[in-house]
């Protein structure tokens, strides 16, 4: 049993979104940076310039790089070894996203009831938090502050089994080309396909956290990875959806295994602005 | 090359102006996010004044981060559009004469912007960190309670943005795309 106190993931919690709210992860930069060289229209290379210039800008002069600083959404590996001391763990990740939006100037956009008052909670509680229970005695603390542009464009749906990848390809490929600059693109596409509906749509926010360009690890899903990347960018939407070659940066597609039902599908699309960071404790 | 446009905007200016062009924006804007707009709204069939003259006015649908202490306003990107449709018409007929934001539009909003002569132009959505350098003056003149949601009156100087629909029907989103998409052989 290995101990880990409270307030310890209190202040990870904390700086991991202040930081991440204000600087893109390396791979992200460079992803961008190959995109503005691939790109052919000369309007959405200007997009991705300005783009590149506000990732300066923000970290320089910490300013938030987006004025939507998300829902702040957890997702932990809680090895089974490890025992919270001094306080509960969930009351600790809402207490670290109080201090880290607060202290990190970023904006509280989380509404107490969905679809009655809809009042702000003024310090962007409750997280969105998701546990894995893992072997071992480390907890791995990963936090994505998930813009509501880019989440607005999410869609689940269930297919027929029957008609195999091309509808999963269908399905993604027709859903970028509807919400078009709605998403932010440059997008990164995080896909989860089986497990049930619920399962679908974790494992599509889950597929946000890999590293982009990196494919899956499994050959027939990075061949639809690649197949939907490129469909993808063939639509011709481009950068903020002004018209060009570029529309996402990175497919991500997980799996699971399925009822002989079912083919769940869900898409999380995440926006070029694709803050995300972690800490192991 | 981007033209420099003083606001406010007239109809003048308007015919001018054609999807695609880059803008240089001077002058004061207003921001509304969906809260606010339903606030002007029920203003509006209440027969009450809005918080600013809507007449030749720019709303940048925008919810700032909180200013860190010494600064004009924090990180200023637009938000989603769209989600301003149900009640941009309205604010259209009134007068309002510009729209700044990102995402496409509804087809009655596209035809009040004709009918109407209104544009709606696109600023690039996450980049809120450079943007907040264009912008001078920022004050909350209505709805402070809703927060991030307030309604504020911002003095930008040279703020870009893109022409996205124009008063003839043009909409970049549409011509840009038909650019480039590769057809499938």
């Amino acid at each position: 049993m290995r101990e880990i106190q409270a307030g310890d993931v209190t202040n990870i919690v904390a700086r991991l979104f202040e930081h991440s709210c204000h600087y893109l992860p390396p791979d992200m930069i460079i992803a961008l940076k190959q995109a503005r060289e691939k790109e052919k229209s000369p309007v959405c290379r200007d997009v991705l310039d300005r783009i590149l210039e506000n990732v300066e800008i923000a970290g320089k002069e910490k300013t938030p790089l987006c004025q939507d600083t998300g829902a702040a959404v957890v997702m932990l590996e809680l090895g089974q070894e490890v025992h919270i001391t001094s306080g509960d763990l969930y009351t600790a990740i809402n207490e670290g996203v109080r201090q880290g939006y607060e202290k990190g100037y970023l904006r509280k956009s989380i509404v107490s009831q969905p679809c009655f008052a809809r009042v702000n909670t003024k310090d962007n509680t409750p997280a969105m938090i998701h546990t894995d229970i893992v072997p071992g005695a480390r907890l791995k603390i990963s936090v994505l502050p998930k813009g509501g542009g880019s989440e607005n464009c999410s869609r689940l749906t269930v297919l027929a089994p029957a008609n195999g990848r091309q509808v999963v390809i269908d399905f993604v490929v027709n859903l970028v080309d509807a919400v078009g600059s709605n998403a932010c693109p440059p997008v990164i596409i995080g896909v989860g396909i089986g497990g049930t509906t619920d399962k679908a749509m974790f494992i599509a926010k889950k597929a946000l956290l890999r590293q982009v360009g990196e494919p899956s690890p499994d050959p027939e899903v990075a061949e639809l990875e690649r197949e939907i990347l490129k469909r993808v960018n063939n639509l011709g939407i481009g950068a903020m959806g002004y018209g060009g070659t570029v529309t996402a940066l990175a497919v991500n597609v997980e799996t699971l295994p399925c009822h002989i039902a079912s083919m769940p599908v869900a898409v999380n699309m995440q926006c070029w602005c694709a803050r995300r960071e972690e800490a192991i404790l | 090359m981007s033209k420099k446009i003083t606001l406010p905007l007239t109809d003048q200016i308007l015919k001018d102006l054609r999807a695609g062009d880059s803008l240089l924006l001077t002058g004061v804007v207003y921001t509304a996010r969906d809260a606010a707009h339903k606030r002007m709204l029920e203003a509006l069939d209440q027969g009450k004044p809005l918080p600013f003259d809507i007449k030749g006015a720019a709303i940048y649908y925008m919810g700032p981060t909180p200013a860190r202490p010494g600064r004009v306003i924090g990180s200023a990107g637009p938000t989603t559009s769209g989600r301003m449709d149900a009640y941009a018409p309205r604010l259209i007929a009134e007068g309002l004469k510009g729209m700044i934001g990102k995402g496409s539009r509804s087809k009655a909003v596209k035809d009040a912007m004709m009918k109407q002569k209104a544009i709606y132009l696109g600023a690039i959505g996450g980049a809120g960190a450079i943007i907040s350098k264009n912008i001078k003056k920022s004050e909350v003149i209505a709805y402070e309670e809703l927060g991030a949601e307030a309604l504020h009156r911002l003095e930008v100087e040279n703020f870009p943005v893109t022409v996205v629909n124009d008063i003839y029907g043009g909409d970049l989103y549409e011509e840009g795309k038909a650019k480039y998409q590769v057809k499938a052989p």
